[in-house]
């Protein structure tokens, strides 16, 4: 339990640290107004074969703070040394990855240039990891080499964006749902409630990720979150714009809508599965599903442009034996996307097991839907909706 | 021996390093920002330079109320640290004596802390559920479903708190360099203690106003992290919205503009407040 509680506080210290380093971002992306196309290689078809069968030294890994497991004692990660063991390849870990937009901006420029980022793999959500791809810059996977990938759930195995998954696997999913107070507000099971509510009015947050907050209430609305049309979209944003407007959502916010929770700032609000399922300081939160529809997101890894392929690829493989991503799952409790990982997760943590928030059943599954990537990544949609949120 | 012979040139080279400086440093980052400014396209296929006027005639009409809230905001912050710092100040440099330097620091105390640590803090201070709150219900200063927290009072409150340093240590330069015989020499005349304030001691202190005021003022407009962890989206300043357009809608040239905008008109407002003060009254030194 105490590991729970650190990695909680560990995000939620993370969240703010992530706030200080997007300084930099912003400068970072003002280097980047001469336009990214540049000379970014397109993706390679032949990179599959020509690829060298070798491993290197190194391989070096970007992911978002606490999404991997870590021994609280020796503050080592047991999944990391225990890759190094078997293949001697050392990984530098780099916990750099606290915003999606934020790591784009800091690497666009030397992507747009062609330039070796020095990183073999990274971790980004589902829209940025399809911009990467559509952008080139992204290489082919190794598929020879993952054969653990026949573990990938189903659900998973092609979204719109890399239909086969030749350039992306999935690290870990999770769903956006809502988060409530039990003690103040009760159980609060609706988007609709969200939003209009009086008893709820300046006690509700929503997140600053447009797939969530215009997913979670296009479906509300009987709309396909999954394939947006500009019309259904327009009427997701005018139902915010009212509870904006109206007073009723107080923020929209990243992961520190956990410190509002908390304090009892915030009593209901749409919420991420793992930041809840790994449980919050006070007792009298609880994460539901949306009957209208849940949001199922997915962090994917890639290999930028420059990175080795074959060791980034044989580190895919590696984490898809369910005893790995048990290990994984058990820390991070988020779901995991590889089959057999529920059986595994008994050994590292017993009360994973039969977690609903870790291991949807098809219930569950069956009511979420996945955002269209295209339209997370649509200026004209993107525009609309930070004007809502007030920018 | 080159410089023997070209005496004039010596002050010329002694400014090089300054010029090559400014020229690094703010020259050629607003020319790149200008250029940027004026381009158009999108991310995927990227920003080319079309002399794309339209991006200030947006910058003025989809934004004109954040700039308004801006200057709304950081005009009251200024005017709170004022009236807070003045006497602080005042009293600091003629009755501090021997504390004066213990309470200077105490004054910059703090900044020792991170910019977004002291504003986070506020935060649990101001909470729903905090004893300031609370406090406030029991006297019903705040009502039963009141809050402080992610309102405008909690925004302007934070500016006023993170800018205070910077209105209260100007002044008390200019006021501690106050010659008091001079006061002591309007109350021999007969004057009351608040006429030889209002006509020795506040234009004596007028340079440490004018200073204070424009370090306070102008960082505040633009200021962002208060407005985004102490407000709601109704009280986001124009600083959000330059944030926003270059991180999440990587409109750079919609971003560059605004960013030059605002550049602008603070431009504008120092030279109109410089006019209206005097800018020779007010940049000389109170030795």
């Amino acid at each position: 339990m105490t590991d729970r509680i650190t990695r909680r506080e560990l995000i939620r210290r993370g969240a703010a640290g992530g706030m200080v380093l997007g300084f930099p971002s912003i400068l970072a992306a003002c280097g980047g107004g001469d336009g990214i196309e540049g000379e970014g290689a397109e993706p390679s078809d032949t990179a599959a074969t020509t690829v060298s069968r070798e491993l290197a030294n190194r391989l070096v890994f970007a992911n978002w703070p606490f999404y991997i497991d870590v021994n609280e004692d020796t503050n080592e990660r047991p999944s990391l040394n225990q890759f190094t063991e078997e293949t001697g390849v050392e990984v530098r870990y780099l916990e750099e990855v606290n915003d999606n937009e934020e790591w784009f901006g800091k690497y666009q420029a030397q992507l747009a240039a062609g330039d070796d980022i020095d990183r073999d793999i990274v971790v980004l959500t589902d829209w940025m990891a399809a911009r990467m791809i559509r952008l080139g810059y992204a290489q082919r996977l190794d598929k020879e080499t993952i054969t653990n990938a026949a573990n990938l759930q189903e659900a998973l195995q092609s979204p719109g964006w890399d239909p086969n998954r030749d350039f992306s696997m999935p690290w870990q999913s999770g769903l956006t749902g809502i988060a409530y107070n039990k003690k103040t507000i009760g159980k609060v099971t609706t988007v609709d409630q969200l939003l209009t509510d009086p008893k709820l009015k300046g006690k509700v947050t929503c997140l600053t990720e447009m797939p969530d907050t215009i997913g979670l209430v296009m479906a509300a609305q009987g709309a396909d979150p999954s394939s947006v049309d500009a019309g259904a979209f327009d009427s997701a944003i005018s139902a915010l714009q009212d509870a904006v407007d109206s007073g009723q959502i107080r923020r929209f916010t990243g992961n520190d809508y956990t410190e509002d929770l908390d304090t009892g700032n915030v009593w209901a609000c749409m919420a991420w599965s793992g930041d809840i399922a790994a449980g919050l300081k006070n007792p009298d939160i609880e994460f539901t599903v949306v009957d209208t529809g849940s949001h199922l997101w997915t962090d994917n890894m890639i290999i930028p442009n420059g990175g080795d392929v074959f060791t980034a690829s044989t580190y895919m493989n590696y984490v898809y034996d369910p005893v790995v991503a048990a290990r994984i799952a058990a820390y991070v409790y988020f779901i995991s996307p590889v089959v057999g990982a529920e059986d595994e997760i008994a050994q590292f943590d017993e009360e994973a097991v039969g977690n609903p928030l870790i291991f949807p059943d098809e219930e569950v599954l069956a009511t979420t839907f996945i955002f269209d990537a295209e339209a997370s990544d649509n200026p004209e949609y993107k525009e609309k909706f930070q004007a809502v949120i007030g920018a | 021996m080159f410089l023997h012979r070209h005496p004039r040139l010596i002050p010329y080279l002694l400014l090089l390093p300054g010029i090559l400086f400014l020229v690094v440093f703010f020259l050629v980052p607003m020319y790149y920002l200008g250029f940027t400014s004026l381009q158009s396209g999108d991310l995927f296929a990227g920003y080319q330079f079309t002399w794309a006027w339209d991006n200030y005639r947006d910058a003025f009409t989809l934004y004109q109320s954040h700039f308004v809230r801006s200057l709304k905001y950081a005009g009251l912050a200024t005017l709170i640290a004022f009236l807070i710092s003045y006497p602080l100040a005042y009293w600091i440099a003629f009755r501090g004596g021997r504390w004066k330097n213990l309470l200077l620091l105490l004054v910059i105390a703090p900044f020792f802390v991170t910019y977004l640590i002291r504003t986070l803090a506020w935060k649990t201070i101001l909470a729903d559920q905090g004893i300031v709150v609370d406090a406030l219900r029991t006297l019903h200063l705040v009502g039963e479903d009141g809050r402080l927290l992610a309102t405008t009072t909690a925004v302007v409150a934070g500016i006023t708190y993170n800018y205070l340093p910077f209105m209260a240590l100007p002044l008390y330069v200019s006021l501690e360099q106050i010659d008091t015989r001079l006061i002591e020499a309007a109350e021999d005349l007969y004057a009351s203690s608040v006429r030889a304030f209002l006509r020795v001691t506040l234009p004596l202190s007028l340079p440490g106003i004018f200073a204070g005021t424009l370090l306070t003022f102008i960082p505040a407009i633009g200021d962002f992290i208060n407005a985004e962890l102490l407000g709601t989206p109704r009280q986001l300043m124009i600083g959000n919205v330059i944030q926003s357009q270059f991180k999440e809608v990587a409109d750079y040239p919609q971003a560059a503009a605004l960013s030059f905008v605002l550049m602008a008109g603070i431009l504008v407002l120092v030279l109109l407040y410089a006019r209206a003060v005097g800018s020779e009254r007010a940049t000389r030194s109170a030795a």
